[in-house]
């Protein structure tokens, strides 16, 4: 249910001149989990894409094995943005789930407050990487079941134990396509974060 | 010597940096916002030309110039990190001691996005 944006229709929307501060916050999870539905549901601008050439250097597992010559791919990131206040914008970037993006991973992760996990419960199991992922980076995260019709539906805490998420990493039910639905999952993402910062370490 | 194949396969890039793969600066964070602070355009290659047309209008982040002119994001870096040491394009940001703290950050996106329901 991925849409593909088109970065070359959009005229630039620009930011408020009160707006002084920008955040991040990742949308990630598998291939075709529904990241892009999610940020372009949320997103004031039409979302755009952006793609960085990454080396597949250190990678253990390459898809690209056997192919001569191709030892650089590109990742695209579609993105969004919502401006909450007159000084304050949110950047809400969709982000491959693949361990091999090691540098662009990096580079979002630097500075992100936090992500939020889509997963599907019809491949539970292919969100354990980018969840790794996430931890290794010490990225704290809630997980969000983006409701597919033909998806089994199964109790939370079967998802729970599937996915062993920690009993303090919250669960939500949303539909990606859903302003209020996928609006209220990242509050769920934001008001863990905020719990965790006030808890002593 | 000829440089190894996958160095030649980034032309394009190459040639718009002038060869460089990072910026001289280290500022431009992917929400870094970017406004355009002189209309000089003389002396700027096409795509420093392209950014500054683009951030004459307001502020935009480094990730919406990228998408916009549909750079990658490293490159853009570096086309930025020499368009503010010409003097073309600053940072809109609070000095790092006025930033707010991560829980006020946190507790503002909060309410930000309740406001939205």
């Amino acid at each position: 249910m991925d849409s593909a944006p088109a970065s070359e229709a959009a005229e630039p929307v620009y930011l408020p001149d009160t707006v002084r501060t920008a955040v991040k916050l990742l949308i990630v999870g598998h291939f075709a989990v529904g990241k892009t539905t999610f940020v372009g549901t949320l997103s004031e601008i039409r979302p755009l894409r952006t793609e960085e050439r990454m080396t597949q250097a250190g990678a253990i597992v390459d898809d690209l094995a056997g192919v001569p010559d191709k030892t650089t791919t590109t990742v695209a990131m579609d993105f969004g943005r919502l401006t909450l206040s007159e000084q304050l914008v949110l950047y809400l970037f969709g982000t491959p789930g693949q361990s091999r993006f090691e540098r662009l991973w990096h580079d979002l992760a630097r500075g992100a407050l936090g992500a939020l996990v889509l997963v599907d419960t019809s491949r539970l199991r292919q969100s354990f990487e980018v969840m790794d992922l996430l931890e290794q980076h010490g990225l704290p995260y809630a997980v969000a079941v983006n409701r597919f019709e033909t998806a089994p539906a199964f109790p939370d805490d079967e998802i729970r134990e599937a996915l062993d998420l920690l009993p303090g990493t919250p669960l939500v039910s949303c539909d990606a396509r859903d302003h209020e639905s996928s609006t209220r999952a990242l509050i769920t993402l934001v008001d863990h974060l905020l719990t965790l910062d006030q808890e002593p370490e | 010597m000829r440089p190894p194949r996958d160095e030649r396969a980034l032309v394009r890039p190459h040639v718009v940096t002038g060869g460089r793969a990072h910026p001289s600066r280290n500022v431009f964070d992917l929400v870094t916002l970017v406004i355009a602070v002189s209309d000089r355009t003389t002396g700027l290659n096409p795509e420093q030309r392209r950014i500054v047309t683009l951030c004459r209008g307001g502020a935009l982040s480094v990730a919406e110039i990228a998408g916009h002119l549909r750079l990658p994001v490293g490159v853009a870096r570096v086309l930025l990190s020499d368009l503010m040491d010409s003097g073309h394009v600053t940072t809109r940001a609070p000095a790092p001691s006025a930033r707010p703290p991560r829980l006020q950050l946190l507790q503002e996106v909060l309410d930000g996005l309740r406001a939205r329901l």
